[in-house]
């Protein structure tokens, strides 16, 4: 179903109420004196659009606006993910420190319009829409990560963003005039018409195409080699915006890459798996993508100290195991795929949490600063961390254990016997990094010279919410694979 | 009783609960919740081997509900003849384990919480016969002996925790894909161990072996096998005397166990053709290799820690054997090497809370001092020589005799090694309890209540089965020669090497 502008709207009222969410915020606080309650205004348009999205039902599939967006289960999943992402954003910038002495009508905005952006991005049917929807994400991002003025750790990191970002996109853009180039479109749809329909494509041209367009979309999920960025941009910003970053924009990659390389540039078999159209082999490229990314990610990790840069390699290495539902090429991986993204999004907004709970009373991010932290009157946060930190392991009785358990399932049942191997391997390696934390904070004394945690409920209630979450859903995850089962729905529409 | 085995897996956890939620100034009760939560396990227990039906080789006391049905995976526990003693085995060494603990004075609700909850992980292992169920139990035991190592260790207690943790995750990864291959490989997708046992013969006799191998690596790191043993002498090092009980008592034979569970009853034809090696010759090394190691030990506890790996490996031998005798027997020392390494590492524990050190050569006459300690210490040594008499000897001449029958060579050196154990129990006897009294060691206090408490009940189930082994092997023998049979009716080694 293709709809034009007018009707279009209709499945378009999370984005709407979200636009209008962004005016308001900018409204009141050019009339408001007492800037303190624009969070909560923020937090309220947030949690309107997750309900909005929540009440939305997935009836009919349709293209919006002309064929630019897409409506379906896919994007649904994508939406809810990403709005869930931002609501724990929101509530994490009304409890930190550091945002504290931020320009609250701008950050909230700003934050909000990021929001949408990267619903457009997984909603995006069409090369160029997906260009403007990546470099929205990306601008605000810059922004957002340079919105602490006085820090230079801050300032620099959104340089480096830019500059990296900069690169890729516009190595995005050149690889889809090549794409334009080939198939005379740059619309999903006739993309994969032209790959099907008979006749001599070079494959060569569509190959260096779509490995110019994963420079872009591997730079936003922070995939080797275009992850350069990530550690930097992980430190140097707010903390509930790295958490958003880590989370959100990362979801938001993975669903442009999706859409992209399977409804765009493959197809399906009746088997439920997936099948690369004219030889062009990218599978193989994202495979070795996939092991170096998980490697790397793990292998770098080991060597830090500070917490945030531990969490930002670590979520390049979660990254390389997502990629693993990728390269398999059928449906059960890419439920995989979905599932471990919002396991990673409860485990990994913990950990960054825990982080800034730590942060916020102490002023510091090192492990240094977690010794003994058990025995200090924070034995509540030490629990909840050390909950996610072995979530992200992959440890039983974690919803991340269910999510590498779906993803391994998938690997297995597709033959990549060597994925397989290198991945486990990866879980081992990665346990040394994730039990340093655990390790410091229960097996150390402290100094003496650390200081008190003082607990407050804000933080605390988010932290209890995420860690239950997290033991929940790794005993009864039911319904979260049904979510994502339902959500393995990609429309096209007819050429 | 129709939960039964639900209750004795998860009384402890309830117990855990209850302990979390003690206030801090009632921190004394904790170890009394403890020991009313493992003290019903123990009753359980009892009940459980009164009610256990020895003729048949069916799982009793079986409970099954659908736990994710889309991936057919269901809560599905129950024991048969393998699992039956190791189930008596875990609830008798967790409830001495614990007082055992009494000595711990630091966090205490904290390391009673922890205790239980491995506790229930164990347990877990030995009932579950859902293979996802069963790797759960198995991965979550690793956290709280990650902590009990950690926390309550001794000096070198982070590395020795974090090396536990790593080598048996790697072991675990293992299992996990191997899992993973026999449900999507199988003849009907599914958990369910019972099951995946019939449809044995579905499975390509090279998918059989490259499984077999990783579910071997990862059972072996837990045993431990030659050459994956290197993490046990220091987590025995580290570890607090209770929870050495735990680890030689009843988490080496998660190793076997797994073996026997998995390997033999889903994949009994690369059983057939691999254990000659994998069991056999490693099961040897670790015989010899491990006593000798215990030979050249200064410190009492690594010398225990190396004990128990020579001791495992005729466990590994019998099961290797393919005859009734080598396999009862080898089930049988899974049992007897528990209860006595449980007095051994409770008798070291013991001087250790008196002197602070382990040094053998650091001791002489305490006989002198201690006659009652000495006395206990005499019956375990004798016990792990395999003196006749007790229960050792009993496990470990059905091993010879069974493994005899399939391998002379390794069977000749195994029995042979029996010289080496006897050598370096005796000298060390020797060093520490006979000699000359060091006057440093004047006003020790002989074993107390809660000690002999601990030692009794144990040396009392050596001395039984010792003269009755039929208490325990009666449980075993059914199940056992049923699995020995399917095993030996698959194609055997092409390899006659050594036979």
């Amino acid at each position: 179903m293709d709809l034009g502008n007018y009707a279009s709207l209709a499945h378009f009222l999370p984005e709407l109420l979200l636009s209008a969410g962004i005016l308001l915020l900018v409204i009141v606080d050019l009339i408001v004196a007492n800037k303190s309650h624009l969070g909560d205004l923020a937090l309220i348009i947030t949690a309107g659009t997750l309900l909005l999205i929540a009440l939305t039902p997935v009836t009919a599939n349709a293209l919006l606006f002309h064929r630019m967006l897409v409506f379906d289960g896919f994007a649904m999943f994508f939406r809810a993910l990403i709005a869930l992402a931002a609501l724990v954003a929101v509530w994490m910038s009304m409890g930190s420190e550091e945002v504290r002495t931020c320009d609250q009508g701008e950050y909230y905005a700003i934050l909000l319009a990021s929001t949408l952006a990267m619903f457009l991005m997984a909603e995006s049917a069409n090369l160029l829409m997906a260009y403007l929807a990546l470099e929205f994400v990306s601008l605000t991002s810059y922004i957002l990560t340079g919105f602490l003025r006085h820090n230079r750790r801050s300032l620099e990191a959104a340089l480096k963003y830019l500059i990296y970002g900069g690169v890729a996109s516009g190595t995005m853009i050149y690889g889809m005039s090549w794409i334009f180039g080939v198939s005379g479109s740059l619309d999903f749809t006739a993309i994969n018409h032209a790959l099907t329909s008979p006749g001599n494509l070079p494959v060569l041209a569509v190959f260096i195409a779509l490995v110019l367009i994963l420079a872009g979309m591997g730079y936003k999920v922070a995939s080797v080699p275009f992850h350069m960025w990530a550690p930097d941009v992980y430190t140097g910003a707010p903390i509930p915006i790295t958490t958003f970053l880590a989370i959100g924009s990362k979801a938001a990659g993975f669903a442009l890459l999706t859409r992209f390389f399977f409804p765009a540039i493959s197809s399906l078999t009746a088997t439920g798996s997936w099948q690369v159209l004219k030889g062009v082999d990218w599978p193989q490229l994202l495979l070795v993508i996939c092991i170096v990314t998980m490697t790397l990610g793990n292998l770098a990790a080991l060597q830090q100290t500070n917490m945030k840069r531990l969490l930002a390699y670590s979520s390049i290495a979660q990254a390389g195991y997502a990629l693993m539902g990728f390269v398999v090429l059928s449906n059960d991986g890419i439920r995989a795929m979905l599932f471990y993204l919002f396991a990673y999004y409860v485990m990994d907004a913990g950990a960054f949490l825990v982080v800034m709970i730590v942060a916020n009373s102490t002023g510091r991010e090192d492990i240094d600063a977690y010794r003994g932290l058990a025995w200090r009157g924070g034995i509540v946060p030490a629990i909840a961390l050390s909950i996610f930190l072995l979530s992200l392991t992959g440890i039983p009785l974690t919803v991340g254990f269910i999510g590498k358990f779906y993803l391994f399932a998938a690997v297995i049942r597709g033959q990549f016997y060597v994925l397989a191997i290198v991945g486990v391997l990866n879980s081992v390696v990665s346990l040394y990094y994730y039990m340093r934390p655990i390790k410091t904070m229960f097996l150390d004394t402290p100094n003496g010279d650390e200081g008190r945690l003082a607990p407050d409920t804000w933080n605390y209630g988010l932290m209890g919410v995420l860690a239950c979450a997290t033991i929940v859903l790794g005993l009864y995850w039911s319904p979260i694979i049904a979510f994502a089962n339902r959500s393995l729905n990609f429309f096209l529409g007819a050429a | 009783m129709n939960h039964a085995l639900t209750l004795i897996t998860f009384i402890p956890l309830a117990g855990m609960v209850i302990i979390l939620s003690t206030p801090q100034a009632m921190k004394d009760v904790c170890k009394w919740i403890a020991a009313a939560a493992t003290g019903l396990q123990v009753l359980i227990a009892i009940w459980l081997y009164r009610s256990f039906d020895t003729a048949t080789t069916a799982i009793q006391f079986s409970e099954k509900h659908a736990w994710i049905p889309t991936y057919h995976i269901s809560y599905f526990i129950g024991v048969d003849g393998i699992s039956i003693s190791m189930v008596l085995l875990t609830a008798l060494i967790c409830f001495i384990s614990v007082f055992a603990s009494f000595s711990i004075n630091r966090a205490e609700k904290a390391y009673y919480a922890l205790l239980l909850m491995l506790d229930t992980g164990m347990m877990g292992v030995f009932v579950a016969l859902d293979f996802f169920l069963f790797y759960i139990f198995w991965e979550v035991m690793l956290l709280p002996m990650y902590f009990l190592i950690g926390i309550w260790g001794g000096p070198r207690r982070e590395y020795a925790a974090i090396k536990f943790f790593l080598y048996t995750l790697l072991g675990s990864v293992l299992i996990l894909l191997a899992m993973l291959g026999l449900y999507y490989y199988g003849a009907q997708s599914t958990f369910d161990m019972t099951v995946l046992a019939s449809n044995a013969s579905h499975y390509s006799s090279a998918f059989q072996k490259i499984v077999w191998l990783a579910l071997f690596i990862g059972f072996a790191i837990k045993i431990p096998a030659f050459p994956f043993h290197t993490w046990l002498p220091d987590a025995h090092v580290e570890a607090p005397t209770a929870i050495s009980v735990i680890l030689a008592g009843v988490l080496l034979k998660m190793g076997t166990y797994g073996i026997l569970r998995v390997n033999f009853a889903i994949l009994p034809e690369a059983t057939h053709q691999l254990a000659w090696l994998f069991l056999g010759v490693i099961g040897t090394i670790n015989i010899v290799y491990g006593a000798m190691c215990a030979m050249a030990q200064t410190d009492f506890k690594k010398l225990i820690a190396y004990s128990s790996i020579s001791h495992m490996g005729y466990v590994m031998l019998g099961c290797a054997s393919f005859t009734a005798a080598g396999i009862n027997g080898a089930v049988l020392q899974m049992f007897n090497h528990g209860t006595v390494t449980a007095m051994l590492f409770i008798l070291v524990g013991v001087i250790y809370d008196r002197a602070h050190h382990r040094e053998i050569a650091g001791f002489g006459g305490l006989a002198q001092q201690m006659p009652f300690y000495a006395g206990m210490t005499g019956l375990a040594f004798f016990a792990g020589m395999g003196l006749p008499g007790m229960s050792a000897f009993i496990s470990e001449v059905l091993v010879l005799i069974g493994a005899w029958q399939t391998y002379p060579l390794m069977t000749a050196l195994g029995a042979a090694t029996a010289i080496l154990t006897a050598g370096y129990l005796l000298w060390t006897y020797q060093r520490i309890y006979l000699g000359s009294f060091n006057e440093k060691y004047a006003g020790y206090a002989d074993l107390s209540f809660r000690e002999a408490f601990t030692l009794v009940p144990l040396a009392i189930i050596v001395l039984v089965l010792g003269v009755y082994p039929q208490a325990v092997l009666g449980l075993l023998n059914t199940s056992l020669v049923h699995l020995n049979q399917i095993v030996l009716s698959t194609p055997g080694p092409v390899v006659a090497l050594l036979h």
